[in-house]
């Protein structure tokens, strides 16, 4: 009996590039010398012994980042067929945008990829920009601020993706890193727009309020803390034995796979191909702040790691800067404004709605009718921590949209998973899943 | 290459089957007459015009016009950085065009949803089956007759599906309508 290597139930390391053929004498080959009656045999052996067995790992599972089920098809330990199920968390978000108007629907974007609100409403509310077609005449504190407050989100989604992902190996030290951190971060969003989580920070033309005075000063601080939090958690994982035994050339994802499964974010840059939307395509302040791309080199799950790791270091780069080049300065002395100074478009202040008419009629237009804008349709991706978050705004003018499609990164980075885990075994799941770095609330939306 | 030009270069290939691009905010639109043929159209754009990722792929209810769906198709070339956006209408009676998973394989899990929410069909599909609502719901969420609080379904064991207590909201607008009492926020059914 002889059995072709490449056969990736037989290969655990997932070596595509050898072909090597076993040769494997057993009792069939000498009691049964035609091949053909003993092929049968062996598939009759098979039929006895080698039943598959299809195994749920439910959406309820501490391994599984969220409320994913994956139906798996096992032969002994080895996964023959994976069939990840999807769903479980949506909750008709594109039904409500086309019932809501645009300022409306912000709340509804911080749940959306919930481990980073802040670049969620940076992304939607840059999106309702391109369809008014401001979005490239933002006043420049805004842009700073938009800037720093979505590489925080950054930040903090890696962190906890990387700190759930060490947890389901086994490394759990890294996981209380992360969130010491990550509890910065959060005090910093707390300050910045009232809450810790649920921030809807941006608005349509701006954001919500200006940082307070001190804001750069505890960014400054955390910068401080957090590069050294980062190099602990470094020395504690990169060239951990154990770590990159178990990550190394596992789930090798090529840059043609990635691009045609529609991958992006860290997942398409750890497979080598070099595309940011913040370099590509940028927007916002991002051509004024030097930073690079980290990209992977072989697409394997250390590399996805490394990529993410290198992110967070290069989103440290982009705060620094921002906080030495905001307009205005820390305490914006010079009142720079922070929303885009058009009445149709910005709330007025209270005092001016109370006393003029003008103000007033702007502000009763926009809290009934919302933004008009005009009608046409548009899509805009924002370089989102798991990857390009996109927003499809198809409008027929007034101040709700007509239909609104989230393209979602997590959602399009799982769809891979049907390809990548055939051939892995069970205990390589919570690695593919946690190097992969999705969220459920994104994905389903 | 910019956009445009490729936009003209699928114009010249495929003739009267394109429409003149739109050009919206700085995108390229290319709007499809033929659905069928919108196969050997993105097929063309990948192999000869290097569109090689598939950004997105959605699709509208036109409510009350005929053709009633416009599937959309965001496209981008990674090297050279252009998308281009490609519709198509498909008629309610139809509801049905090839599937585009042979070009990239993305579009699997973009047309499921697709099939999920709207009931649109992708001929050629191998796995057409839904991804967001589970096996056996009877409706498709999406379409604009569908309300926005749920229609109970009877599937005992499986899930709980009743009409959802929205309280009397949320008040919306009807957007661009003529008359300021037509503007006025208030719920809304969905033959509005």
């Amino acid at each position: 009996m002889y059995a072709l290597g490449n056969d990736s139930s037989y290969n655990y390391n997932n070596d595509s590039n050898f072909n090597f053929i076993y040769l494997v004498t057993t009792v069939q080959d000498i009691e049964i010398p035609d091949s053909a009656a003993r092929a049968a045999a062996i598939e009759e052996a098979q039929d006895i012994q080698g039943e598959r067995m299809v195994l749920n790992m439910g959406p309820s599972h501490p391994a599984t980042h969220g409320v994913l089920r994956i139906v798996l098809e096992l032969d002994g330990e080895v996964i023959t067929k994976a069939d990840p199920d999807v769903g479980y968390l949506h909750r008709g978000d594109e039904k409500i945008a086309e019932n809501m108007t645009y300022t409306q629907f912000i709340p509804y974007t911080d749940r959306l990829d919930y481990l980073a609100p802040l670049a969620n409403n940076v992304a939607y509310a840059l999106a309702v920009e391109k369809l008014l077609g401001i979005h490239d005449k933002l006043p420049p504190r805004c842009q700073y601020i938009r800037v720093m407050v979505a590489e925080l989100a950054r930040i903090s989604a890696h962190l906890l993706g990387l700190g759930a992902f060490a947890m389901d190996t086994g490394a759990v030290t890294v996981f209380l890193l992360t969130f010491t951190e990550r509890e910065k971060i959060y005090n910093l969003a707390e300050a910045a727009s009232g809450a810790r989580l649920t921030t809807s920070y941006t608005r349509i033309g701006g954001v919500m309020r200006d940082v307070p005075p001190t804001w750069c000063d505890q960014i400054r601080q955390f910068l401080k803390e957090f590069a050294v939090a980062l190099d602990e958690a470094n020395t504690l994982l990169t060239r951990n034995r154990i770590w990159v035994d178990r990550l190394r050339d596992l789930a090798v994802v090529s840059k043609e796979m990635a691009i045609d499964y529609g991958l992006s974010g860290p997942n398409l840059r750890g497979s080598g191909v070099e595309f940011d939307l913040r370099k590509n395509q940028p927007y916002l302040c991002y051509k004024d702040l030097d930073f690079d791309m980290a990209i992977g080199s072989t697409g394997d799950c250390y590399d996805r790691y490394l990529v993410r790791m290198e992110e967070m270091r290069q989103s440290m780069r982009i705060l620094e800067q921002c906080v030495n080049k905001i307009p205005g300065g820390a305490e914006n002395k010079s009142h720079e404004p922070v929303c885009v100074q058009d009445g149709k478009i910005t709330m007025p202040t209270k005092e001016k709605v109370m006393s003029s008419m003008e103000e007033l009629i702007h502000q009763f237009m926009l809290v009934t009718e919302g933004v008009n804008c005009p009608p046409g349709e548009i899509y805009f991706g924002h370089e989102n921590p798991k990857g390009e978050l996109g927003f499809y705004i198809n409008s027929k003018g007034g101040g709700v949209p007509y239909r609104m499609k989230i393209r979602s990164p997590s959602f399009v980075n799982l769809s891979i998973l049907g390809e990548l885990l055939p051939g892995c075994m069970i205990s390589d799941v919570p690695v593919v899943l946690g190097s992969i770095d999705f969220v459920m609330g994104e994905s389903d939306r | 290459m910019s956009a445009l030009e490729s936009a003209n270069k699928i114009k010249a290939k495929f003739g009267a089957l394109i429409a003149e691009p739109v050009e919206f905010r700085g995108e390229i639109s290319l709007k499809i007459s033929d659905a069928e043929q919108i196969f050997e159209v993105c097929n063309f754009a990948r192999r000869q015009l290097g569109f090689d990722y598939l950004v997105d792929i959605s699709s509208v209810d036109n409510y009350g016009e005929d053709p009633r769906w416009t599937v959309v198709y965001h496209l981008r070339g990674v090297a050279s950085g252009q998308e281009l956006r490609l519709k198509t209408d498909v008629s309610e009676e139809k509801s049905e065009l090839p599937s585009v998973l042979p070009v990239w394989r993305t579009a699997n899990w973009h047309e499921r949803e697709i099939y999920d929410m709207m009931g649109i069909r992708f001929s050629g599909h191998p796995d057409l089956r839904r991804i967001l609502m589970w096996e056996g719901y009877p409706y498709f969420p999406l379409r604009k007759d569908f309300p926005l609080a749920g229609k109970p379904t009877d599937l005992p064991g499986v899930a709980f599906t009743q009409i959802s207590p929205m309280e009397g909201g949320p008040f919306v607008t009807i957007p661009s309508s003529g008359d300021a009492i037509g503007r006025e926020p208030r719920v809304r059914t969905p033959e509005e």
